[in-house]
């Protein structure tokens, strides 16, 4: 095994988990000269059980709703002692800690203006504590706390738009990835720790226990996520959709048959037309659909 | 033991999650490498290790056999064999 790796093996996240990956990726990406700030979630669990921890790099945890908060004073001491050029501080968080719960923490670091990267990994759901929804759960999802039966089809919500809130705060960069691009994920972390000021990157990042499907299905999975429509890749800069990535739209069935999350709606047409809609809207938005055919 | 908890960096390769794998575990065939290194970025344990072609292998103390490697593996290299068969 190498030695210079950041994330080392022996965390504790399940088989297959697209977090993991995802984590694995980012700090990569950033490089060994970085100081990692998390909100409680999963990540934060299986990669730090006490008294062992699975990161190479400084890392530090507080609360469930300020690794933000934690971050801004992370990067001021930082640019108080000189270090800032040469020192990239990541604040990362679950979906759950990023859209509810930490919310208030990001959207102050935001507005101040610091040089921080925020990855939030966008699994959908409070994983750690067993699949509650969270403000990021997409529609018609079924969760521990958004159950199905005769007068539900799952979360009745459609998903926060948290780029576009990130976004409104006029910040240089966001954008959204996924695990299963990965070249396209590390440029864009790449550009991000290049860029000065505040950044927010969303990643999808399947769960196989959440989201009940083969560990060994994560990649298709994100992939197919990204090609229905249903999780558009984008970069915003400066208020500007820059890059997206185009696709030759595939229906929403193809996403939704892999995922025992989803099973419920395959026999209910209704609820199908709702959730292709919610693809339909994201493909009208950004502009999704290729021209001629599949770009790279 | 309440206040600043801290341990040393990467503590937890004493943790040999490799024993959580049950079912199927990988085979690296090393025939048809061409050393895209894609397992090594996909895999989530960061267990995998090799640079030339032909020589990337898992570390079986940590991989917990989850299958994403023989799934991306664009030569089908690497397959999926139960786990304590001799194949």
């Amino acid at each position: 095994m190498e030695n210079n790796i950041l994330l080392k093996p022996g965390h504790t996240a399940c088989a297959g988990c697209g977090q993991a990956i995802a984590a694995k990726l980012v700090i990569e990406a950033a490089g060994a000269n970085t100081i990692v700030v998390n909100n409680t979630g999963c990540l934060e669990v299986f990669t730090t059980a006490f008294p062992e921890t699975a990161w190479n790099v400084p890392w530090i945890h507080s609360l469930f709703e300020n690794a933000a908060a934690v971050a801004s004073g992370v990067e001021s001491a930082l640019k108080y002692l000189g270090k800032k050029e040469t020192t990239n501080v990541i604040a990362q968080a679950g979906d759950g800690g990023t859209a509810d719960i930490g919310l208030q923490a990001l959207s102050g670091m935001l507005e101040r203006g610091h040089d921080i990267l925020y990855v939030c990994y966008d699994n959908e759901a409070y994983m750690n504590t067993g699949v509650q929804r969270s403000g990021l759960t997409p529609f018609d999802t079924n969760t521990t706390t958004s159950p199905i039966g005769t007068k539900s089809t799952g979360n009745q919500r459609p998903k926060k738009p948290m780029p576009e809130i990130a976004n409104a705060h006029g910040i240089p960069y966001v954008a959204t990835a996924s695990v299963a691009f990965i070249p396209d994920l590390q440029r864009k972390v790449k550009k991000a720790i290049a860029t000065k000021g505040p950044k927010y990157m969303q990643i999808h990042v399947p769960c196989p226990l959440g989201w009940r499907h083969e560990p060994g299905a994560t990649v298709t999975v994100a992939r197919m996520a990204v090609e229905t429509g249903l999780y558009p890749l984008f970069e915003y800069e400066n208020g500007v959709l820059i890059s997206k990535r185009q696709i030759a739209p595939k229906p929403v069935q193809e996403y939704l048959k892999l995922q025992g999350r989803f099973k419920h709606l395959l026999n209910n047409p209704d609820q199908l037309k709702l959730v292709q809609e919610v693809a339909d809207n994201n493909i009208k938005k950004y502009g999704l659909k290729a021209e001629a055919q599949q770009q790279v | 033991m309440f206040g600043p908890l801290t341990v040393k960096p990467s503590k937890s390769k004493g943790d040999k999650t490799g024993a959580w794998r049950v079912h199927m575990r990988p085979k690296y065939l090393q025939k048809d490498c061409i050393a895209c290194r894609l397992c090594v970025q996909i895999c989530p344990e960061n267990c995998i290790s090799g640079k030339e072609k032909n020589t990337f292998m898992p570390d079986y103390t940590y991989c917990k056999g989850c299958g994403l490697c023989a799934f991306v593996c664009p030569k089908k290299d690497i397959e999926m064999i139960e786990e304590g068969s001799q194949k």
